[in-house]
């Protein structure tokens, strides 16, 4: 390629967007979650008046405010991008993804917004049943955002309720309702919302295992927000693994009738076939048309994608060369995703058995195994988008738009250095919340925690922050 | 193109709709980015912390107005949306950088465990409210000046928007929102805090008149239809008036400043002289979105689009107006370093 292919400004901006959307989409995923549970812990709070519930309530409200509005900056920067970055794409599409997105801003963003400040620092200024109602609206809303947005991306992989205008080749929308229920929108928005629900699970779990961890070293029993947050978390990761392995099951039959090239792509199967083998591992070379250093299961491909051991598989070779998508990156995407469900499954079975062991909150083992898995459902959904998304070029709408006939008019170096500094901002911006969190997970919940006030923010986080200094300084007297 | 019934009039309905949306984010927005430009001219620590209690639990929203108008622009006058974009790609993405910097700050500053790093963030919440304004007004300068069109796609140079005029409104719109941000503390603060944002509203309040003065005399000389625009009938009915009204509401304002008799009308003034230069402006360019060769009809998305679109926006739009004021009615009050209230 060189540096001109690396000034190649399609490259660029699909680096730039790829870049942002992958930064992006970590935090709606991670408050899709946490909203639905801090919705839960504030309605047990009401419901059996435990201190426990608003302590964890409060806890997690903290890790909530700094979520939230890092995901409505990088959201601020994708409902631009697609103008800056995608014109042609913009001016062909906007009048059907363009309404969408104007209902996903005026059913779900304001919505969060406005409730969120109640939600915030309005406790004792409107009353425990108006300050729920706040939190579940906020919920709702970031539950509304997630179905517009999936709506839109799945119009994208299996467009349908359109007429192309002749003339200038823009998409007309024809019937609405067929825009917005398309084909693969059902099962991608299912997928997707036990995706969210994961990564927080496993979150959840990861900090409730390092306190137990930690207290077991420090030679004192949990405390029960502990176990109750860790119980919680491990109730999940046994319901909702196990759910999203048979999600992910349906997504692919949907994908199999829709985009048989990216399963194609996905499964590094060049030659159709029935009876396929399923490949372990592989290295896919587009080039040569072939897959090497196969490592595979007889059977097993037709088996997994129809559900019938001879049944037929699509290969690469049955679409044309400059419709097939890089299958060497969604070979690998797909199957790390794939690997990560199997274990949060296998990690949520295990809890299930020492639950019934009553050895829950004492194994060692899931403790360890929980805590290095707390970032694996932010993995495995990032591998899951690439997945997606490369899987579906190269075009931007499936089948009807080419990627190369969507950019903007805008000179590679103006790309290049904006990326430039995207890349600086997102990583200072990145780096300090996602310190500000973790050592915000460091500290335990306690007894009549605060959460986030309007109230002197600074006077109160420093004195909570020398409070907790000296604690930590204690306790690592302790561990040494 | 069809030019009867919805093709005709959907477009005119959205223009309105549009220039209401740009006006109500001005309204809350601008205060909000003129406090952070205020920032680091108080130099009080207790007094900075007031100063964000004042928003903080209502910025967010704010600043959903502005991802509501790319959401419209793209779904209503998709058009206009590509082209204005990337004809203003780099000043659009540098005031992308300055809200990202801004936003966080909101959160990261009172988290931040040495008192550097704190001031680092206090930094980061001005210098991003300065450029984000500051760009806001460079863009509306580059449009005003015209942008380079053919066959609907942009196809000037990258940094078109590096001149005279875009670069004196983005002065302009950054001393607006300032003067914004200090009328608001007048409103919203007490003693010290407020006396010295009264005085801040009073320098403010004379740059923005010049600014005012400035703008207005520049536009119709950028291009021969703004002139025509403002002389022609009826128009000049609606153009006349303006500079009195400016005057008028310059008079209340100083008038307030002095006599401390109310806490609002300072605010009120300052939103009035916006509102005047926003419909001035609004007049100018009318029926063009990308002056000087696209229409609102040019840029539009098709009557299936527009109405589908137009049909949720009456519904939920007063909805939004009513749920964010309650939320205002909600932190209403001023705001001290003694303050209890939010306990």
């Amino acid at each position: 390629m060189g540096l001109v292919g690396a000034l190649d400004p399609l490259f660029l901006a699909r680096l730039q967007f790829a870049f942002t959307v992958g930064f992006h989409i970590v935090f709606p995923a991670f408050s899709i979650g946490l909203a639905a549970f801090l919705a839960v812990l504030e309605g047990l709070w009401l419901k059996t008046g435990r201190q426990v519930y608003l302590d964890l309530f409060r806890y997690w409200l903290r890790a909530f405010s700094i979520v939230f509005g890092m995901g409505v900056v990088s959201g601020l920067v994708m409902s631009y991008e697609f103008g800056t970055n995608w014109a042609q794409f913009s001016q062909k599409v906007g009048p059907i993804l363009g309404p969408l997105l104007g209902y996903e801003v005026m059913t779900a963003f304001f919505l969060e917004a406005g409730f969120l400040g109640i939600m915030l620092f309005g406790m004792n200024k409107v009353g425990r049943k108006l300050h729920f109602f706040a939190t579940c609206v906020v919920s709702l809303g970031t539950l509304i955002s997630m179905s517009w947005i999936l709506s839109s991306n799945s119009w994208m992989q299996t467009p349908q309720g359109y007429a192309i205008e002749p003339g200038t080749g823009r998409f007309i929308p024809a019937d609405w309702w067929a825009i917005v229920f398309n084909p693969s929108f059902p099962f991608r928005l299912v997928h997707m919302a036990l995706a969210a629900f994961l990564c927080v699970a496993f979150v959840v779990g990861g900090v409730g295992a390092w306190h137990l961890l930690r207290a077991r070293r420090a030679g004192h029993a949990p405390t029960e927000a502990v176990k109750v947050m860790f119980s919680m978390a491990m109730w999940m990761a046994a319901i909702v693994a196990p759910l999203q392995i048979l999600a992910g099951d349906t997504q692919g039959l949907n994908t199999l009738k829709y985009q048989p090239a990216k399963i194609a792509a996905m499964e590094g199967d060049w030659d159709s076939q029935s009876r396929a083998p399923e490949l372990l591992f592989g290295i896919p070379d587009m080039e040569h048309e072939t897959t090497r250093y196969k490592v595979e299961i007889p059977l097993m491909g037709s088996l997994i994608l129809t559900h019938s051991l001879d049944g037929k598989v699509p290969g690469l070779k049955d679409y044309p060369k400059d419709q097939r998508a890089p299958s060497y990156v969604v070979f690998f995407t797909f199957r790390i995703m794939v690997a990560l469900g199997m274990l949060m499954a296998v990690l949520g079975v295990y809890s299930l058995w020492l639950r019934w062991r009553k050895r829950l909150c004492s194994d060692v083992l899931l403790q360890r195994f929980a805590l290095v898995m707390a970032p694996a459902g932010f993995i495995a959904m990032l591998c899951g988008w690439v997945t997606t998304e490369v899987g579906r070029q190269p075009f931007t709408v499936y089948g009807l738009l080419r990627t190369a006939d969507s950019a903007s008019p805008v000179a590679g170096g103006s790309i290049a250095s904006t990326l430039i500094v995207f890349v600086i901002v997102y990583f200072i911006v990145f780096a300090s919340g996602i310190s500000i969190l973790l050592r915000g997970f460091a500290q335990e919940p306690h007894v009549g925690e605060v959460g986030p006030d309007a109230h002197d923010p600074q006077r109160a986080a420093s004195m909570q922050a020398a409070v907790s200094n000296t604690a930590a300084a204690g306790e690592t007297g302790k561990d040494s | 193109m069809d030019m009867t019934g919805a093709a005709y009039w959907l477009p005119i309905v959205w223009a309105v709709l549009a220039a209401m949306a740009i006006f109500i984010y001005i309204v809350l927005d601008g205060f909000d980015l003129g406090l952070g430009i205020l920032f680091l001219a108080e130099p009080n620590k207790t007094y900075r912390n007031v100063m964000v209690q004042t928003i903080a639990p209502v910025w967010d929203g704010n600043e959903t107005w502005m991802i509501f108008g790319g959401a419209a622009l793209y779904g209503v006058f998709p058009n206009a949306y590509a082209t204005i974009l990337p004809a203003l790609y780099l000043p659009v993405l540098i005031m992308l950088f300055a809200l990202i910097m801004r936003g966080v700050a909101f959160e990261f500053r009172s988290r931040m465990h040495t008192q550097r790093m704190r001031d680092l963030w206090d930094v980061g919440f001005c210098g991003g409210s300065l450029v984000a304004s500051v760009m806001q007004g460079v863009i509306l300068g580059t449009l005003v000046s015209g942008i380079h069109v053919e066959n609907n796609a942009f196809v000037g140079s990258g940094f078109d928007w590096l001149a005279p005029f875009p670069l004196f409104c983005g002065l302009a719109v950054a001393c607006g929102y300032t003067l914004l941000g200090a009328t608001w503390l007048v409103w919203r603060t007490e003693n010290t805090l407020q006396d010295t944002m009264r005085k801040w509203s009073g320098i403010l309040s004379i740059a923005m008149l010049v600014m005012i003065a400035g703008v207005s005399l520049w536009t119709p000389a950028l291009h021969a239809t703004y002139m025509q625009n403002w002389t022609d009938w009826p128009r000049i009915l609606f153009v006349a008036p303006v500079p009195v009204a400016v005057i008028a509401l310059a008079v209340v304002m100083f008038m307030a400043l002095r006599r401390k008799v109310s806490r609002r009308i300072p605010f009120f003034c300052a939103l009035g002289w916006f509102f005047l230069s926003f419909s001035g402006l609004g007049i100018s360019i009318w029926p063009y979105i990308v002056p000087p060769g696209m229409t609102i009809w040019d840029a539009s998305a098709p009557p299936s689009s527009q109405a589908f679109l137009l049909v949720g926006a009456a519904v939920l739009i007063p909805l939004i107006l009513s749920y964010t004021a309650f939320a205002y009615h909600v932190f209403r009050g001023t705001v001290n370093e003694h303050s209890e209230s939010y306990h």
